[in-house]
């Protein structure tokens, strides 16, 4: 059981620590039930390079078109174009600023039973899957991914709406959560 | 039951091909008559006679090269001509066996084996067709097998002789062709409603009407009327009674169908009750079973598609029949937080959830009103939703994923504390229970 019942610190407001509302849920959380607490520092996130990707995934993009769009601008000498560009200039660091927001929200814990996923910025999840029903493990790499060393672990259950996955994991960490995981649903695999 | 080929292999029936292929011989006689009403020489209809040819050398073949055997808790199915495939079902994970007789079928005597397994890529094992007065035998003895190897599995030797099944079974409900055809009338009102219009409309104006129907329309109301059909062909006269194997159910017009349900097996269950049947105070009970939607080989009739226990019944036989499969469920209910109703002004009054130490129950739908069972036991995994628009009203969602086809309970909009809270219990209810189930 979680030693931070009562505060802020429940798993749900954890999940939205940068809002000013979850004071006011947590304030009315009877004690001694939230059993899904992690304390913070036990919750471990993607590598820093998954940010580096997505980063660049909508900035190399966005600064393409803006570049396009000035040089037609300078070409043809309309000021639209120069507005169009800035826009996607705009549009870009918006971008860039919820990426790096979404990437924040990353985050798993390895549980002594159960796998406990959390992401979303929009919609916050949190899923927790029981190691005894996972039925298979899969890591996946695309080709930027592999270009930055990371893999994408995805855990599948016997229902199809389990929607677990960790992407931008290092290599050897999603290796090593792949061994772990399919070690841990071996001991305690349960039948459906 | 004959031993065909060496080494316990047997075939299927060799009627086979000409019910399997039921469709395509349908489609034979299409095809012939221009050719015996244009009074054409044969020698026009040369291009019909190769398709025809092809079809049938296509299922002879099929059949030629489709062979099974139990091996001791195995069902083994080897077909194919070119790309040989060699089918391994482990009898412990069959979910459901069926019996299926589509009308052709009762025609020729025989009957189709499902097998439902569990697992997302098992599929379906299908025996199509075995000798009628074969299929039962060889259904009790599947079963005699599948429960001698679950329970154990250090002696998986044991012989169809050792494990003779247990014939007695209880009957809970049976359901009257006159509640059935009401109840589809009820449930897809709007189709009659159409139906009514198009004829009213016939009166009227009989040429817009016909230009409706040539547009297109007349595909839909095809598939409508086969959609209704199929449900009543279906359900007619669907039994269901507690055998020491499972549930069983039979039933069926023209395609008679007769399952067990494995005892255990049921994922969730769900009692429906669409608008229009509320005032009659009727019911339909479903269960869901394992498996995914929609699996190559499956007819068109399972997909999607929920086992009724009870197509219609009244309320009180509904929820006598769900105290039976779930003799825990939870009884009181608790309603969402009053500001639900700015997130869902229409339902929110339908959605309550209530648990207790070993069942988890939901309610949702303020017209067609379902509430959702889940033995804890058969929890998946659990996922805690929160939207912007709940974020703003302090709400959240939790889902709770089974294994079914379709049924799953999700404690929508709840207040966030207790969402919270909802998702530590019953993560930590889940999995007492499924430690209590392994061991027993």
């Amino acid at each position: 059981m979680s030693s931070t019942l009562g505060s802020s610190q429940g798993p749900i407001a954890q999940l939205g620590e940068r809002r000013a509302g979850s004071a006011k849920v947590a304030g009315s959380s009877p004690a001694g039930s939230i059993a899904v607490g992690v304390e913070p520092e036990e919750w471990q996130t993607p590598s820093r390079q998954l940010l580096t990707l997505r980063r660049l995934e909508v900035g190399v993009p966005a600064l393409l078109v803006a570049i396009a769009l000035a040089v037609a601008g300078a070409l043809s000498g309309s000021g639209v174009a120069y507005g169009f560009a800035a826009t996607a200039l705009i549009v870009g660091a918006l971008l860039w600023r919820f990426v790096g927001r979404r990437f924040g929200s990353w985050g798993y814990a390895e549980r002594e039973d159960d796998l406990l996923i959390r992401r979303g910025v929009m919609f916050a999840r949190l899923s927790v899957v029981p190691y005894g029903r996972m039925q298979f493990i899969d890591v996946t790499a695309g080709p930027l991914e592999r270009a930055f060393g990371l893999a994408t672990v995805r855990l599948h259950t016997a229902a199809a709406a389990t929607d677990a996955r960790i992407p931008g994991l290092e290599r050897e960490e999603a290796a090593r959560l792949r061994d772990s995981l399919a070690e841990l649903g071996e001991a305690q695999a349960a039948g459906l | 039951m004959s031993a065909g080929t060496p080494e316990g292999w047997r075939r299927l029936h060799p009627l086979s091909p000409v019910v399997r292929g039921g469709r395509a011989t349908i489609a034979i006689f299409i095809l012939l008559i221009p050719i015996a009403f244009g009074g054409d020489t044969l020698g026009h209809a040369t291009p019909q006679f190769a398709v025809i040819a092809v079809i049938v050398l296509a299922g002879v073949v099929s059949w030629l090269v489709t062979r099974w055997r139990i091996d001791d808790d195995d069902l083994r199915i080897e077909t194919g001509l070119l790309r040989r495939q060699s089918l391994r079902f482990p009898l412990a994970q069959v979910q459901a066996i069926d019996v299926v007789r589509p009308g052709l079928a009762r025609l020729f005597r025989v009957a189709e084996l499902r097998l439902r397994m569990a697992g997302s890529s098992g599929g379906t094992a299908r025996l199509a067709y075995v000798a009628e007065h074969e299929v039962e035998p060889l259904r009790d003895e599947l079963l005699a097998l599948a429960r001698g190897a679950r329970h154990d599995k250090a002696a998986p030797a044991a012989g169809p002789e050792s494990v003779r099944p247990l014939r007695e079974e209880h009957v809970l409900a049976t359901v009257g062709t006159g509640p059935l055809i009401a109840s589809i009338l009820l449930e897809n009102w709007w189709l009659v409603l159409i139906l009514v219009a198009l004829l009213v409309g016939l009166g009227i104006s009989p040429h817009t009407v016909a230009g409706l129907l040539v547009g297109g329309g007349f595909v839909w109301a095809l598939s409508t009327v086969t959609f209704v059909w199929r449900r009543f062909n279906q359900q007619y006269r669907l039994t269901v009674a507690e055998g020491p194997d499972g549930l069983h159910l039979r039933g069926g017009l023209v395609a008679l169908t007769a399952e067990v349900i494995r005892p255990g097996r049921v994922q969730a269950v769900r009692l429906v009750e669409p608008a229009l049947w509320r005032p009659l105070g009727w019911c339909r009970v479903e269960v869901d079973i394992a498996g995914r939607q929609r699996r190559k080989g499956e007819g068109e009739a399972q997909r999607g598609q929920l086992h009724a226990l009870i197509p219609v019944g009244t309320r009180s036989l509904g929820v006598e029949l769900v105290d039976r499969l779930l003799p825990d469920r939870p009884r009181e209910l608790s309603r969402p937080p009053r500001r639900v109703f700015w997130k869902s002004p229409f339902r929110y009054r339908a959605l309550n959830w209530g648990r207790s130490e070993t069942c988890v129950a939901t309610t949702s739908g303020r017209l067609r009103r379902v509430t959702s069972w889940v033995p804890l036991e058969k929890v998946q995994s659990l996922r805690h939703v929160q939207g912007p628009v709940q974020r703003r009203l302090s709400l959240a969602s939790v889902h709770v994923d089974t294994a079914g086809r379709a049924a799953h309970a999700t404690l929508r909009d709840r207040d966030a504390a207790e969402a919270a809270t909802a998702l530590g219990e019953l993560t930590d209810l889940a999995r007492t229970a499924r430690r209590r189930h392994e061991v027993a």
